[in-house]
């Protein structure tokens, strides 16, 4: 319910269609005095013209306003009133806020919603009937005030103090001093200002009529819907009839605690995308249209544009002109995952084959044939669409035009009506001009001491077995072309020679590690069906021959080395699974020592953590890159293992890093085999090459990505997998036309798994705007968030934490209130008025600024901070999304029967239940939480535990029980598995219990365990600085 | 009295030595003007089945820097029980377990016909036999399973205790780790780069092992054994060695076309070296290495791997063109002094058709006593057989090789030993009898000799000290003592004790004596063996020249055309192989590799020794030529008429049959015994192999004069060659005119 109250579009995005007219009267700061929003001049108005009447709202002029309004708040009244019905929650609130604030209440369709805080709670009740959720969802502008900015301000108000209640005051004012000011400097300042109280419990404000009683989450404080509502309510009755349901503002007065209820909420956001467009197909017929949400269950048509599964955008509207972008500040991204899987239902890529000479290319620019090269002169002839070249058609590809100008074969060529597709790519785009042999992998495992005695080693060897009959294998053939190879090694490397002529493998030592060298060729890498048995006898002999070793040193960069040198030789790509167990202190090139320094966290050397730390393993990245050696590093670890400089090469090398602390096969051999499993199973590219070409006037600046650029626009990635995305930054460097719009072409260069080379390429096409709204409305928040989290990780290891958090608020504010100063109508500045694309974005921002590596705590371990630091450097949208908004699904719940997955509720504590059990997972850990007074019936079928004091400690897996919860809850966790990239350890924590605290962490809306605001103060602090930003 | 031939003939049975004057004379200046230097051929391991070794140690004169041993020629105070040192004159007491000693009771080393006496010295641990086999994989399929099959049959031959290793190499270095069960192990080593002995034991592992042992057990040396887990009991490994081999492959690296395997022969020996330097330092020990071609990369490089550059020639060498040679060279013999420290010899087997850089590995063998063989292909009898011969056993049935031995030399005052010419290296031990001049490797009077077989012998240089005014007087004798200690096959420690001893005389009056007494095969070796060291060492014509200045009687002749001096038509690889071969075979062998024996077989008598001279190539004979490295058969026009008309299929040309199978029992039995096989020919007239005859015979009918000097016999060889005739027509002249 509470959603429907924020749940708003910008002000534009809905509206404008509808809208212009009376959007019109909006904003403008003149019309302010008289009617708020309505008086004013259009809208659309440019910034500059935005500026004045903001500027003046901020300032004194809104007292006045406000009293204006206050009748209509009153009207609104009715609405207050109507709402007890909402929870709990709202409820105790309910009386004094009424009364107090009537006036708040707009009723009136504000042609933008706008919220507050407090409004919503009580507003929601009305609106919520009112109108259908969904288009109320699309409608409204939302504007949330977060209160500690506000409060400040309008606090000198006069008119303020008079809608406040009087038991509101007092917290208020000493907000209002304690203020901002110091507290901002803090670093943390929401949390200061957010509660002026520091105990969220409701005695702080003994003096408020209905404490936060006990309704969850609800502190004590006053609601303060009130205040703004003045300003809103206003217009709202002027308005037209238009938007009766239309939530409508509200004005969060900013005290203390707003309810949490009141902003705006992912899951919500989730919820309604999903309601709106989950099971629709999307097509890509149109250009620069935006697709759903990541987390939205729908299917794609290639109509032209590539599917959003291989390339989202931050926006599919870019600004005309570089100043435009300037102005707004919101990066210009995109976020290619070329090897995206798709669903079953959708249709896998075609390849294209044009023969011997190659795909047929632009002559100028090279970019690959697709659906905006546009042929003319009767089909002899055709433009390119990036740089505007006009060429030739080859002979062989000449094919008349119809009336209409299109090619006759324009349905028979993938590469003219669709988005995606592939070419087979001729001996020119292969190494020395010979056709690429069929990649291997090399299976690399550290059979020192630790390794052993942990098991893993058996393990491993186990599990290979089973895990080679399932290597990749093109659609259609009956067994997988890639090879396999096999390693040990401690201080020095064992090679194996498993030719399938002989009778029992040979191992092969290399003990100089300083020029590591492949020992033999043939009978290293083969192929699996052929020479299973001799595998078999070495799998099965690995675990004994090392069984009594006491070797505990290890060497690493030779490891990789080898790799490297074993590709050279066989010359072919690949991938090698690294099994490793600790810092390589040998005597070797790449040794390490221990760098782990927790005085140096907050400090301005904090950056040195993330640094990698020698130049052997950038030349290493160099060199596999070269060869096409991915490298996938399984790395478990006992201790401090400087994970910033092991992980260094499989970030550049397209790879992945899995970390295992103190690994125990009893614990974690699962969770580790399922993670091996998929990563062997992947479908994958290798060899790849990456280019973004993009059509005149903008043009591809920056890249993140587990990538190795060697220049400014090759992204050269040894192996590129179904999970590693890129993200892509744009600059302008000349005018968009609004008429012909932006093209990019991603066009990969890769070998497949059975050794082709081929040419894949994703082809988009955006809209251009001159109208920065049109920009705003075009914003995807999970691509933004993905940009910003992968660019604030990069900027760590060149600045102060402080320093980028800095950043990335002040951006975020300046985004939002760029929105306000150019989009927005115009309202009271204590309004914060968020574009209904970017409405979640605060609160992905401050997840984001709560990660690890962007916490400076000397709690959290340096390793895990620089492993997160890099897996999501190679994240794609999905992962980033649910990385930094956990999913958390109440599951005492649910229903058995139910095909639907329950739903996910606000990662806040004050969801949680003491008699719930809730599961929490965000692509890398998942909990089960079980409430404290968790009914023994559920944890005796989950379980089978007469109650939850018997459970035991490090439980990692649900018994298999034969009752219809047990098996709901065990599919859910599976599908859950399945769905993701990474295998998630599952951690059973209970209540009050001490792992609970790992837990805690994941609850993203709170208060950081290790620093960093809640959800709520966040928001309140970006309004202050956006407000800043506005006068 | 016997003839000086008997005296000389007696002294070689017994005491293995060769002398080239057996009277001396008494002055230096004398000495001097006889031109051929007092020297000998020593032979420290002569078989001598009559010689039971005795159990006790020798015991030693006290004087510190003579040490000499009791001997036969020492004189003996009975009563006193104390003997006079003949080398220094130290009067020595006996050992307290000689106190039964009396004029009825000598002990061996006192009498007479023990002037070579051996002991068995009793202390050290007994050291197993080593055997490090190296092995080229570069190699042609067919030969790469000759040479399995050959070292597979090794195994059989070896002592069951020997300890065996396995190195394999070709582009890479592989050491064979052989104590393991299950999955076969190696160690690799890349073949292109230098590694010091350290980092070799480190990277296998064996100087870890010896730190920390296993847990609380002393480390002891002869644990050395059980931890080295590349060096193991024959009869501990036997299977697994055989298996081993038979699953050797052909180095699996791909040869582009045009180029040269990669093989790292350099690197391969660098590790077994070190590896043994690691484990078994001053234990006998064999490095056997084959190699089917020459080392193109990694240090010791002889040529690079581009098939169109020629491995270097004597001409190349000559323009001082051959730019691997100096740097492989030097390479190879730090090995070889590395290795002959440690007392552990390198043999060196190369079956290839080209060379295979003997030139530049030759000092492998020559400084540690290994021996050289040099074949076509492993795929041939003489490869085989001759490998086999290496694990031959004498009338005891012990191998007939030694480790480790250490040839000391002592002389009596007048006398100075100068040098020394054979497989050995020298100790450099400074002492009274060592001159200052050197011939061959002189400066000092002891000698390494890593490997000993029973015909090893040295030759060993001396000078007469005696100024001219202070004469030896009359009737005086000098004496020599060789000192030999070595590991015998059989792992005992030895010594062996030969002293010998010579007359001075006046040359000015006993002039005829001395001529008398002159060894003209020994000295003829000696001498030759003093041109090949200077051949080594110096430019080809200059030490012909040097030879020419020399008094020359008969084999100069050939020795001038042997490929000991002469490097043309000779690779750099088969001189070097000759010259190996030559300066370390006993007498009997040099002579014939000088000048090569040839028998002539016909219906006119019993087989004859003939001259080797073109007019001894007749029609209606069958040579046979034995040049020591060759056997050549040459049956003449007529007979290889009558052989391929089939005559000798017939019963009533019995005799035809009988003839031309008696060259070939002749041969037969040369083969069985000689080391290394010979390559055996088999040709006849107008046979293109027939060269190998041609080439040695005495030019005496040539194109030249062939119509002068009238048809009815010989076969006239087409060469530019001088004829014997010539020859000593020119040195006659030149004689008498120089001394004029």
């Amino acid at each position: 319910m509470s959603q429907q109250g924020y749940v708003a579009a910008p002000p534009y995005s809905q509206a404008q269609p509808g809208m212009g007219a009376y959007q019109g009267g909006f904003g403008s700061g003149p019309a302010q005095p008289l009617y708020g929003h309505y008086g004013g001049p259009p809208q659309a108005p440019p910034a500059g013209v935005m500026k004045s009447p903001v500027s003046s709202v901020a300032g004194m002029p809104l007292s006045p306003v406000s009293s204006q309004y206050n009748p209509n708040v009153q009207q609104n009244g009715a609405h207050p009133q109507s709402y007890p019905a909402p929870p709990a929650v709202s409820a105790p609130y309910g009386q004094p806020p009424h009364s107090l604030y009537n006036n708040m209440a707009s009723p009136g369709p504000p042609p933008t919603q706008q919220l507050t805080n407090q409004m919503s709670s009580m507003n929601l009740g009305n609106y919520g009937n009112p109108p259908p959720p969904a288009s109320s969802v699309a409608q409204q502008p939302f504007q949330a005030p977060p209160p500690s900015s506000l409060a400040p301000q309008h606090m000198p108000p006069g008119p303020q103090s008079p809608h406040m209640s009087p038991q509101m005051s007092p917290p208020q004012s000493p907000q209002a001093n304690m203020p901002m000011a110091g507290q901002s400097m803090a670093g943390t300042p929401m949390a200061g200002t957010g509660r002026p109280f520091p105990g969220p419990p409701p005695q702080g404000p003994g003096g408020f009529q209905q404490p936060g009683l006990a309704s969850a989450g609800q502190p004590g404080y006053p609601q303060q819907a009130g205040q703004f509502g003045g300003y809103m309510a206003g217009p709202q009755p002027n308005m037209p009839g238009g938007f009766p349901g239309a939530p409508s503002a509200l004005a969060g007065p900013p005290q203390k605690k707003l309810d949490p209820d009141s902003i705006p909420s992912i899951t919500q956001v989730i919820e309604d995308d999903q309601v709106k467009q989950g099971g629709e197909v999307f097509s890509t017929n149109i250009r620069g249209q935006v697709p759903p949400l990541v987390t939205t269950d729908f299917t794609v048509t290639d109509q032209g544009n590539a599917s959003p599964r291989f390339i989202r955008c931050t926006t599919y509207s870019l600004p005309c002109t570089a100043d435009l972008a300037k102005q707004c500040q919101v990066p210009l991204a995109a976020i290619v995952k070329p090897f995206a899987s798709l669903p079953k239902n959708e249709t896998p890529l075609y390849v294209v084959n044009h023969g011997d000479t190659g795909p047929v290319r632009c002559n100028r620019c090279k970019a690959y044939m697709c659906p905006y090269m546009q042929f003319i002169d009767g089909g002899r002839r055709y433009q390119c669409g990036f740089c505007n070249c006009v060429n030739e058609v080859p002979v062989f590809y000449f094919q008349h035009l119809d009336h209409m100008g299109r090619r006759v074969d324009f349905y028979e060529r993938p590469e003219l009506s669709l988005g995606s597709y592939e070419f087979v790519a001729t001996l020119d785009y292969c190494k020395n001009n010979k056709p690429p042999n069929p990649p291997a992998y090399i299976f690399m495992i550290d059979v020192s001491y630790n390794n052993i005695k942990s098991g893993l080693v058996k393990l491993i060897c186990d599990e290979l077995k089973t895990l080679l009959e399932k290597l990749p294998r093109e659609e259609g053939m009956e067994n997988s072309a890639i090879k396999v190879g096999f390693v040990t090694y401690n201080k020095v490397l064992h090679f194996y020679n498993v030719k399938s002529a002989l009778a029992q493998p040979q191992m092969m030592v290399v003990s100089d590690t300083a020029e590591m060298f492949v020992p033999l060729l043939n009978g290293f890498l083969v192929n699996y069906q052929d020479s299973r048995a001799v595998i078999y006898n070495l799998l099965d002999q690995i675990p004994d021959m090392f069984a009594d070793t006491s070797e505990s040193e290890t060497v690493f960069a030779p490891v990789i080395q080898a790799g490297v040198e074993a590709f050279k030789a066989a010359e072919c790509s690949g991938k090698l699974f690294i099994f490793h167990s600790s810092m390589p202190t040998a005597e070797a090139p790449g040794k390490l020592k221990n760098r782990d320094d927790k005085k140096l966290v907050n400090t301005d050397k904090e950056k040195t953590l993330f640094q990698p730390q020698k130049s052997v393993y950038e030349q290493l990245s160099k060199d596999c890159v070269a060869s096409g050696c991915c490298v996938d590093l399984f790395l478990f670890p006992s201790q401090y293992s400087d994970m910033a400089t092991m992980a260094d090469v499989p970030s550049h090398t397209g790879g992945s890093v899995y970390k295992y602390s103190n690994f125990q096969v009893e614990t974690d051999g699962e969770h580790f085999l399922r993670d091996l499993r998929k990563d062997v199973q992947k479908s994958i590219g290798f060899d790849a090459i990456m280019r973004v070409r993009t059509s005149t006037g903008f043009r591809a600046t920056d890249f993140f990505g587990a990538v190795y650029m060697s220049n400014t626009t090759d992204i050269e990635m040894a192996a590129v997998d179904c999970d590693k995305a890129v993200t892509v930054e744009f600059k302008h460097d000349d005018t968009l036309s609004e008429e012909t719009g932006a093209f990019m072409q991603c066009a990969l260069l890769y070998t497949t798994i059975s050794g082709q080379r081929r040419l894949r390429i994703h082809n988009l096409s955006l809209n251009c705007s001159s109208q920065l709204s049109e920009l705003y409305k075009s914003c995807e928040t999970d691509s933004l968030i993905n940009f910003f989290a992968k660019s604030a990780y990069r900027a760590i290891l060149n600045q102060p934490l402080k320093n980028v958090r800095e950043i990335l608020v002040n951006q975020t504010a300046h985004m939002l209130a760029c929105y306000r100063k150019n989009c927005a109508s115009p309202s009271a500045a204590s309004q914060l008025i968020l574009p209904d694309a970017m409405k979640v974005f605060p609160v992905y921002m401050n997840s984001l600024m709560k990660t690890a590596p962007l916490v400076g705590s000397t709690e959290l371990s340096t390793d895990d901070r620089a492993h997160q630091r890099l897996s999501v450097t190679a994240m794609g949208v999905e992962d980033t999304q649910l990385l930094l908004y956990p999913r958390l699904t109440p599951l005492h719940n649910v229903d058995v029967d139910s095909e639907k997955p329950p739903a996910p509720v606000r990662c806040s504590e004050e969801r949680l239940t003491d008699s719930g059990m809730f599961l929490l997972e965000n692509g890398q850990s998942m909990f089960l939480w079980l409430g404290q007074a968790s009914p023994p019936d559920l944890i005796q079928n989950l379980f089978n535990l007469p109650s939850l004091a018997h459970l035991q400690g490090h439980m990692c897996a649900l018994p298999e029980l034969d009752n219809p919860l047990s098996k709901k809850v065990r599919s859910i966790i599976s599908s859950l598995l399945e769905k993701r990239p990474n295998s998630m350890k599952l951690h059973i924590v209970r209540q009050r219990d001490k792992p609970e605290m790992l837990f805690r962490q994941f609850l993203v809306e709170d208060k950081g365990l290790h620093g960093g605001a809640s959800y709520m103060d966040f928001l309140c602090y970006v309004h202050r600085e956006i407000r800043q930003l506005l006068t | 009295m016997a003839t000086y031939q008997e005296f000389i003939q007696q002294n070689e049975d017994r005491d293995g030595v060769r002398f080239s004057w057996n009277l001396w004379p008494s002055s230096r200046l004398e000495a001097t003007r006889l031109v051929v230097p007092v020297s000998c051929l020593f032979t420290p391991l002569k078989e001598r089945p009559n010689l039971p070794p005795v159990q006790y140690e020798p015991v030693l004169c006290s004087r510190a820097n003579c040490k000499a041993v009791l001997n036969p020629l020492c004189q003996v105070d009975f009563r006193a029980k104390i003997w006079a040192c003949n080398f220094c004159f130290q009067r020595n007491p006996f050992p307290p377990s000689y106190a039964g000693i009396s004029e009825m009771n000598q002990p061996a080393e006192l009498m007479p016909q023990f002037s070579t006496i051996e002991y068995i010295v009793q202390r050290g641990p007994a050291a197993p036999l080593i055997f490090l086999y190296v092995v080229d994989t570069c190699l042609e399929e067919e030969d790469l399973q000759a040479l399995k099959e050959s070292l597979q049959m090794s195994l059989s031959l070896l002592p069951p205790n020997a300890l065996v290793g396995l190195i394999t190499f070709g582009r890479m270095v592989q050491v064979h780790e052989l104590s393991c069960e299950g999955i076969a192990k190696s160690y690799v080593f890349r073949g292109t780069k230098d590694l010091t002995s350290k980092q070799i034991q480190e990277m296998l592992g064996l100087t870890k092992q010896a730190v920390s042992g296993q847990q609380g057990r002393p480390v002891a040396p002869q644990d050395a054994a059980a931890t080295c887990k590349f060096l193991q009991p024959v009869h501990r490994v036997d299977m697994n060695l055989t298996d081993l081999l038979g699953e050797l492959q052909r180095d699996p690296w791909p040869v582009p076309q045009g180029k040269r395997p990669l093989r790292s022969t350099g690197v391969a020996l660098s590790v077994a070296v070190g590896l043994l330097e690691g484990t078994f330092p001053n234990t006998g020990a064999r490095v056997m290495l084959f190699i089917g071609g020459p080392p193109t990369q990694g240090p010791g490089m002889v040529v690079g791997d581009e098939l169109k550059t020629p491995i270097r020639s004597w001409h190349d060498i000559q323009k001082d063109n051959a730019r691997h040679l100096k740097k492989a060279t030097k390479y190879y013999e730090a090995l070889a002094n590395r290795s002959a420290v440690n007392g552990h010899s390198i043999d060196i087997y190369a079956c290839a058709l080209d060379q295979t850089g003997l030139l530049e590995m030759k000092c492998l063998s020559n400084l540690t006593g290994g021996h050289i063989v040099m074949g076509d292909s492993f795929n041939t009898s003489l490869f085989k057989q001759t490998f086999q011969r290496v694990f031959s056993k004498d009338y005891n049935g012990d191998f007939r090789m030694a480790f480790g031995g250490v040839l000391e030399v002592k002389t009596s005052r007048e006398l100075k030993v100068c040098g020394a010419i054979g497989p050995s290296v020298s100790l450099n031990s400074k002492g009274p009898c060592v001159s200052e001049n050197e011939l061959g490797i002189g400066g000092t009077s002891q000698w390494k000799v890593c490997s000993l077989s029973p015909s090893t012998t040295l030759g060993i240089y001396f000078e007469v000290v005696n100024q001219h005014n202070a004469p030896v007087p009359q009737g005086g004798r000098g004496a020599v003592q060789f000192i030999t200690q070595y590991q015998h096959s059989n792992t005992q420690r030895r010594i062996r004790v030969t002293t010998i001893a010579r007359n001075w005389a006046d040359a000015q009056s006993q002039i005829q004596h001395i001529e008398s007494s002159f060894d003209q095969e020994a000295a003829a070796v000696l001498m030759a063996r003093l041109g090949v060291f200077r051949a080594e060492s110096e430019e080809g014509p200059d030490v012909l020249r040097w030879l020419d200045r020399q008094l020359i009687r008969l084999f100069m002749f050939h020795l001038r055309r042997s490929p000991f001096l002469q490097v043309f038509n000779n690779s750099p690889d088969e001189s070097s192989y000759y010259r190996h071969h030559f300066v370390r075979q006993d007498l009997t062998q040099s002579l014939i590799m000088i000048q090569p024996i040839l028998y002539s077989y016909s219906f006119y008598g019993p087989p004859e020794p003939v001259l080797l001279d073109s007019s001894s190539i007749l029609p209606d004979r069958i040579l046979l030529m034995d040049t020591f490295f060759q056997l050549v058969i040459y049956h003449g026009e007529t007979i290889a008429q009558w052989r391929k008309a089939g005559y000798q299929e017939m019963v009533e040309y019995e005799n035809f049959k009988q003839l031309l199978q008696a060259p070939l029992d002749d041969a037969q039995e040369i083969l069985q015994t000689r080391f290394p096989m010979p390559r055996y020919i088999d040709t006849e007239h107008g046979g293109s192999q027939a060269r190998f005859l041609l080439s040695k015979v005495n030019p005496s009918q040539t194109h030249n004069n062939l119509y002068a000097w009238g048809q009815e016999t010989g076969a006239p060889i087409l060469t530019d060659d001088v004829s014997l005739q010539v020859f000593m027509d020119h040195l006659k002249k030149l004689a008498v005119s120089s001394s004029a």
